[in-house]
Order: C-alpha cells, then structure tokens, then sequence
C-alpha cells in the first residue's frame, strides 16, 4: 500500500510544481500583459518609475516628468512642456488613456524595462536599495527650429511636413497639422476630441506626417520618370507631342485645365513633361510601361509597406494602391489603369514621409536611407546606451537616373509648375502635385523636393488636403521656408 | 532534538517571520492600520506555542513539522488579510482561535482517532446532512451562484468544508473493510451489499454537490475519492475507470450546464471578455504577472481600487493567492507552494509508516485532501486548470476553511502520533 501513497505524493507535487510554472509563464509575459488596458497593478506601478526625458536635437525638453505625491507614493506624471510640438511623433504616456507616440513604442527604454542582464541587475539593485526606477532618456534627430516654423505654417490647414536629410535618413521636421496639447490627454480628453480644425474630422491625434494618406496626384510623376529613365525605355530628351489628352479605355483624360480649358503643349520633351507637369504625357508613359513596373520603382521606394521608423507600427501607414480601405497590389494588370496611375491618380495614396523618402532617394543618388527620428538613447547617468547608425533602406535606381531626374525637378522649380520654391542663391529641385479627390475645391496640395541641388542637404514633402489652390501654390512656399531655415541651420 | 523542541523551535521562526510580515505591512499603510494592531503577531505567535504545548501533552510523538507549517501557512494567509482589510484579519484571528480550540479538544479528548472508524457510517450521513443544510430555506444562503453557505445569527458557515474531513473518514473505514473484495481478480463483480454504503453516501455527496452547484468542492471529492481508491486497491484500472466516468461526467456537464461551458471557455480564452466574464481571472493574472520575482512588497501592490473594493472580487478567499504573488512575488508564491508540498510530503509520510490500512488510509485521505484542495485553488487563479472556487487551505479568508483544516490537522497528528510511538518504542 506504500507504493500507491507514494505515487500520490508524486502526482500532488507535480501538479503544485505546475502551478509555479504556470506562475513563471504570466511573469514572462508580464510585458505584453503590462501594456493592456484595464490592468491597474502595472498602470499603477509605471507611475513611480521615473521615466526618461524625450529631447529634441538642441536639446529642448519635449517630454519629462513631474514629481506628486499619492497616497504616501512618490509618483511621476508626465508633463509635455512645447505642449502640441512635434505631438503625436513624441506621443503621450497617461493612466486614463495609456500611450501613444513615441512613448508608446520607446516604452521599454523610457522606463528601463528594456531587457539585457545589466539593466536587470540594475533594477534589482535598486529596488533593494529602495531607489527609484530610472528610464533612459530619448534625444531626437528634429530640428526644434525648423519644426517649430514648419508647424506654424500649417496651423491654418490640415497636412503635414516631412523634412529628411538625404544622406542618413535622419528626420529632420515631422508636423502635423491639427495638433494637440499632450498635456490634456489625461484629464481634458475630451476637450482634444471635440476640437475643431481647419477639415473634418480634425483628428488632432492622427500623426499624418506618416499615417495620413493623401493622393500623391503629379508628385507621383517623379516615380513614373524614374520608371521611364531608369528601365531604359526613355530619357529626358524623348520627345512626345502633347494633344492635350490622352486615351485610356477608349476615355479622354485631359490635362490640367486653367481658365481656357485644358493646357495644350504641343512637341515637348520628357523633362519638359514633368517641368510642366504635363498629364497627357505621363498618361501615355505609364501605358508603354505598363502598371507593373511603374508600381515596382514605387516599391523600390518603400511604397507596399510601413516605412521604417521607431513609433508605433499602427502609426504609420503603407503607401500604395488602395481599394476598399486596404492596401492592393494587383496581380492582373488589367485591374489598374495605367495612364491615371502614372500622374499619381488611380486610387494611389501616400503619406508625406514616404513621398518625402522618394525625394530624399533621388537627392542621395538613388540610395534611399530608412528614416530615424531618435539618435540616440542615454542611460540614467547620461552615457550613450545606443546610437543610431544610418542604414541603407534600397538603392531604388541607378545614380545616373537620379542625376536626370535631380536636373527635371530643377527644371521644375526654376521655371516649370514650383517656382514659389525657389530660394535665393541656392539651386532647388522639386515637384509640385495637386490631386483631385473628388470633391471639387478639396485638392491634396503637394510639393516634394530637396536643396542644395546640387549638395543635398534636405529633403521635404509637404502635403495639405482640402486645398483649392495648387501645390505650387500652397505647398511650394512652406517647403521653401522649411528648407531655408534648415539649411541656415546647416551653415 | 527532540521532536517537540524541533516543533517549538519551527513554532519560534513562523512566529518571528509573521512579526515581520505584519510590520511590514503595517510600515507601508501607516494612514490605514493602527500601531496596536501589531500586538496580533505576538497573539498569534502565543497561540500557537499553547498549541504546542498541548501537543507536547498529549501527541508527544507526532510529526513535528506539520503544525509550524500551518502556522505558517495561517501566518501568511493571515498577513495578507491584514492588509486587504484589517477588520478580516481580526475575524480570521477568532476563527483560528475556534480552529485551535477544536484541534486541543481533539487532541486532548478524542485520543484514539481509531475509534472513529466505528461511527464511521453515523460520519457519513452526517456529511451528507451538513452538505444539504445550505439548501434548507431560512439558514441556507446562495452566495455567487452557489448554495454552499448556512447563516446562523451574525455566524455565516460552509458546511461543506466540515462534510470533507467526514466524508474521509468515512472512505477510509469502508475501503478497509472492503479492500479484499475491491481489489480482487477482474471479473468478479463487488456486490452491492459491499458497494451500497458507499454508492449512497458518496453518491448522495456528489449529487448534493452538483445541485448546489459547488464545482470545486465535487472536483475535490471526486479526486480524493479516486486517490483513496487507489490507495486502498494498488489498482490503476480504478483510477483509469473514474477518470473514464470524469470525462464523460465532465462532457455531460459541459453540455448540459452552461455554467461549466462559461467556465471552460473562459479558462481556454481568458481575454475574449477581460471586462465581463473573463474579469476575475484576467484581473488575477495581472496580479500575479505583476508581481515580478519578488513582489511589490507587503502593502505596496495595487490590490485595492480608489473605491475601497479589491480590483479581483473574492481577494481574500479565492483569490489569496493572486495577492500574495503580487506583493511577494514569484518567489514568495513558489515558496507558498513549497509549504504545501512539504505538508503533504509530512502527511504521506506518515500514511506510509503507519501500519494498520484504517491509519494509513485515514492520513493518506487527509493529506490528498488538503493537496489536492490547494492544486485546483491554485491552479484555478493561475488559469492552469478551469477556475472553480474553492478556499486555499489554511490560507484563505473562511472561518469554516480553518477549523475544517485544523481538524484535519489533528487528525493527521493523531495519526503521526500513534505511528511513531509505535516505531520508537520498538
């Protein structure tokens, strides 16, 4: 009868061994589980750990951290001192309304929770020590000054501006306009999701600088020459004769019309074609190339996934052919229209930060490098815990074709469509785009491009919605301006 | 050492780690807790040593290890309470006083536990009885769709729990006398003169568990009846058939009560309704991941919302454990397990030393009991098994918990007493 009693014992302890593994396994997934809603232990417990500071490049404070006491417990809340600047890339931290931004995706490292040996130590040592939970700090790439400027001049509508520098990658300018007062988050919400902005919805929170999609209308027509060009099927001395029109699906599709009805070019070359920004011409270019291929250099240039950047994944939005609310990418050719779609119609939409990477791509020779907004993360003591190196995202087309395409877009801000560009003294090359959405006097208003042309220094896209005038008109001048402050600041 | 000096020397560090554990408690809701209340720990510290000293008298012999392992066990439990609401605490207090008293009375009156083997049948009806009193209108009470509880005056009591220890001792002096006839060749078929007495009181129990609703309790009392079964018979195929009859049991159940399909999907997907019926576990393994290796620390984890209720409901009984992996994290709640599995490794112990099949059933059953009762608690809040709602022995909010539990420590230590006499006489 022992034996039996033994095996007893044996299958009891199991089973109560069992439930300290089970214990182990919900520890291990205490991170996934910390970040859920409706969880107070770690809501709570996030509260009294001393997070760290998010900065800007100058080292303006854009997040830290003000001391209160609760219930006997030393807390810290997050304070946004530029309340509104640079908003919904830095994000919020909260109790009410968990996280977003920056602070959402950074957590981790924010609070010193990022998991390697020594920093597991760290915590343990501390907490013996009865010493608070310090996070590491952010320093971002952004220019506050340029920032700044680039968010005043959208204050009045609802888009956004990206500025890159061509050679890294780094952000250099992420608005988004309308933005919101971080510091409102937790207690006035309500107050952010009854605000009224300058289109409806307003949607404060939506960071539209990489999650707004907007129609990329002729600024697409950078990508279908780089098409043209780069396959060898063109160059930018081809010649077409303009009618004014083209013919898709037995259909006329006419130029851009001015006061005497659509423009009519005549003879013109391809440069002359994009300097003009002439459709008809790109109509009948995207036909010869065919959708396939114009899409595969818009892949080339990240387009059919997230571009790469430290916030959240669900902050950031493909570029691409879209139906019926998600992203399509044809496998019969004969699903997409390829005249529409190689003047940036069709049903493409892009986001500012990835049009702004095809005009970084082009200034940097092709070589397009992944955006990064943080450039490096200290530790608690102020020593570097990592630093961004930059990182190639594709060579999207040959330094040769990019040459070509640098000397177009010029054309296109001397004396073509982007004039109001233009900055003295300095070459820039750019392209203009207004796309029609439907709605008449709510153009998407565009501008893309970068300066020095010939040393590239920065590269911007700008995008506006609800516009009736173009983005020669509209988006061209805050491009400039964002430009010219960067550049001075270069110098 | 002698065994009683070892006991009391155990008694001593229980008593100094239950100190500390008020103070520290105490220490970190100075707003809430008065300083007088930390007079409990001395209380309790003085309480137990009385215990011993009544073991000392009359089971000098007993294992020395089991009584400071309930005094840890309610040392912890009894902590905890304190720091959820110290007016529990108080309450608890008394109920370990009753438990205590019962255990004395039971030492010191009782003596032989064998002649319990004679009213066995009278120990059975009873619990069968005990088991129906919740249903009985006027002092029955249905409490989160279960009719286990009775209310007398201010005094609300489980009957259930009482029912247990009977119900063991019961199946203990039947399966002796029938352990030739159960554990004979295959095909020879047990008569029902042989099977009647227990097909009506094991069956009349888990029957009565079934109506009232109390799946924990039924899960307990099946597995405990299993385990003796084995015990008495050395025989797997009973245990391959009772968990054959569990499954088709557990799949009619499953079918016919939707209570049981509730359970069992909320066990398999937790997060489907985490605000709705999924709360209470999703609320419990938040707490229990939340505690990290070593706890926020006594007093420090978020147990209470601002409203003054716990976020689990059932903290202080179902859900202890979920607090106490909270505030001592996995270390602390593993070291809670390895009480219990050092109890029950003490409990067989003796089971196998002792020599009549009456005692080594009657300690066997005892100990699986108290196992077994902790696994599907503990297993339930973890999300291991499907939840059912049963007290964390010794551990958990319950006057009739404790003193069931101090009955079965009595019991226990009757046995161990006997035994090692035995042996040492020798």
């Amino acid at each position: 009868m022992n034996r039996p009693v033994s095996r007893l014992f044996s299958f009891v302890a199991i089973g109560l061994v069992a439930v300290v593994g089970m214990a182990t396994y919900w520890l291990w997934r205490s991170p996934d589980l910390e970040a859920r809603q409706g969880n107070p232990s770690l809501v709570v417990r996030q509260l009294v750990i001393e997070r760290g500071l998010i900065r800007a490049a100058d080292g303006t404070v854009l997040a830290r951290n003000r001391k209160e006491k609760l219930g006997g417990q030393t807390v810290y809340v997050r304070r946004y001192p530029p309340g509104g600047v640079l908003a919904q890339t830095v994000g919020y931290s909260t109790v009410s309304r968990s996280r977003a931004g920056l602070e959402r995706s950074m957590n981790d490292f924010l609070t010193g929770s990022n998991s390697n040996l020594s920093t597991v130590i760290q915590r343990i040592t501390d907490k013996v020590k009865g010493l608070t939970q310090k996070g590491n700090s952010l320093v971002l790439t952004v220019d506050m000054k340029a920032q700044r400027e680039a968010e005043s001049l959208l204050s009045q509508v609802c888009g956004a501006a990206v500025a890159l520098e061509p050679a890294t990658g780094r952000v250099l300018v992420m608005a988004s306009s309308p933005t919101f007062d971080q510091n409102l988050v937790e207690n006035d919400f309500d107050e952010i999701l009854s605000q009224q902005g300058p289109c409806k919805p307003a949607a404060p929170l939506l960071n539209r600088a990489s999650a707004g999609l907007f129609i990329p209308g002729s600024t697409f027509k950078v990508i279908t020459a780089a098409a043209a060009i780069d396959s060898g099927q063109f160059t930018p001395e081809s010649e077409f004769d303009d009618k004014g029109f083209c013919i898709v699906y037995g259909k006329k599709v006419f130029n851009f019309a001015d006061q005497d009805g659509p423009e009519v070019f005549g003879p013109v070359t391809l440069a002359q074609a994009l300097e003009h920004s002439i459709n008809a011409i790109f109509c009948d270019i995207g036909k010869e190339l065919g959708p396939k291929l114009v899409l595969d250099y818009a892949k080339r240039f990240g387009f059919y996934e997230k571009p790469p950047l430290e916030t959240p994944s669900d902050e950031r939005a493909a570029s691409g052919l879209y139906r019926n609310g998600t992203l399509f990418d044809p496998e019969d050719p004969n699903d997409v229209d390829p005249g529409r779609l190689a003047f940036g119609q069709e049903r493409l939409l892009a986001t500012p930060l990835q049009m702004a990477m095809v005009a970084a791509g082009v200034a940097n020779g092709g070589s397009v490098m992944s955006p990064f907004v943080i450039d490096r993360i200290l530790k608690p003591d102020g020593s570097i815990l990592t630093k961004t190196a930059p990182d190639q995202f594709s060579q999207a087309i040959s330094p040769t074709t990019a040459a070509d395409l640098t000397a177009m877009m010029q054309l296109v801000v001397e004396s073509g469509t982007g004039t109001a560009a233009q900055i003295p003294g300095i070459p820039v090359a750019g392209k203009t785009g207004t796309a029609e959405t439907g709605r008449v006097g709510a153009n998407d208003a565009w501008f893309i491009g970068f300066a020095p042309a010939d040393d590239p220094q920065v590269a911007v896209a700008v995008a506006l919605s609800d516009q009736a005038a173009t983005g020669g008109a509209v988006a061209a001048p805050i491009a400039r301006a964002i430009m010219e402050t960067l550049l001075q600041e270069v110098t | 050492m002698s065994l009683r000096n070892r006991e009391l020397v155990n008694l001593l560090f229980v008593g100094v780690i239950t100190g500390i554990g008020f103070a520290s408690v105490y220490m970190a809701r100075q707003t809430t807790v008065s300083g007088a209340s930390l007079s409990y720990a001395a209380l309790f510290l003085g309480l137990y040593l009385l215990a011993h000293l009544i073991t000392r008298v009359a089971l000098p012999s007993a294992d020395p290890y089991l009584l400071p392992l309930a005094a840890l066990l309610t040392g912890i439990g009894l902590t905890e309470i304190y720091r959820i609401d110290p007016d529990l605490a108080l309450r608890q207090g008394i109920w370990i006083v009753v438990g205590l008293a019962l255990y004395a009375v039971l030492a010191l009156v009782v003596r032989d536990y064998r002649r319990l083997d004679s009213v066995k049948y009278i120990l059975g009806v009873t619990a069968i009885i005990l088991l129906l009193l919740p249903a009985l209108p006027f002092i029955g009470q249905t409490i989160n769709g279960a009719t286990l509880w009775v209310k007398i005056g201010p005094i609300t009591f489980q009957p259930g729990e009482i029912a247990k220890v009977f119900l063991v001792i019961f199946l203990a002096g039947y399966l002796r006398d029938n352990r030739e006839m159960l554990s004979g060749g295959p095909g020879r078929m047990p008569s029902l003169k042989h099977f009647g007495p227990l097909l009506l009181i094991w069956g009349g129990a888990m029957l009565v568990l079934f109506v009232s609703n109390d799946l924990g309790g039924g899960l307990l009392f099946f597995s405990v009846f299993l385990a003796m079964l084995y015990i008495a018979t050395g025989r797997w195929a009973y245990v391959a058939i009772g968990l054959v009859l569990f499954a088709i049991g557990a799949y009619g159940l499953y079918h016919v009560v939707p209570h049981v399909q509730d359970r069992v999907e909320i066990w398999l997907h937790p997060w489907n309704d985490p605000y709705g019926s999924g709360y209470q576990l999703v609320q419990s393994i938040y707490a229990i991941s939340g505690g990290g290796l070593f706890g926020t620390g006594l007093g420090q984890g978020v147990l209470i919302a601002s409203s003054g209720s716990p976020y689990i409901p059932f903290l202080q009984t179902d859900f202890i454990f979920s607090a106490i992996s909270q505030e001592l994290g996995l270390a602390g709640a593993a070291a809670v397990i390895l009480l219990y599995v050092l109890f029950v490794y003490r409990g067989f112990k003796i089971a196998t030393l002792a020599d009549d099949g009456f005692s080594k059933l009657l300690a066997a059953g005892l100990t699986a009991t108290l196992g077994l009762q902790a696994f599907i608690i503990l297993g339930g809040v973890t999300g291991l098994i499907p939840l059912t709602g049963i007290t964390l022995p010794f551990v958990s909010y319950g006057g009739s918990s404790i003193v069931a539990n101090f009955l079965l420590l009595g019991l226990l230590l009757a046995v161990s007493n006997r035994v090692n006499a035995r042996t040492l006489n020798r």
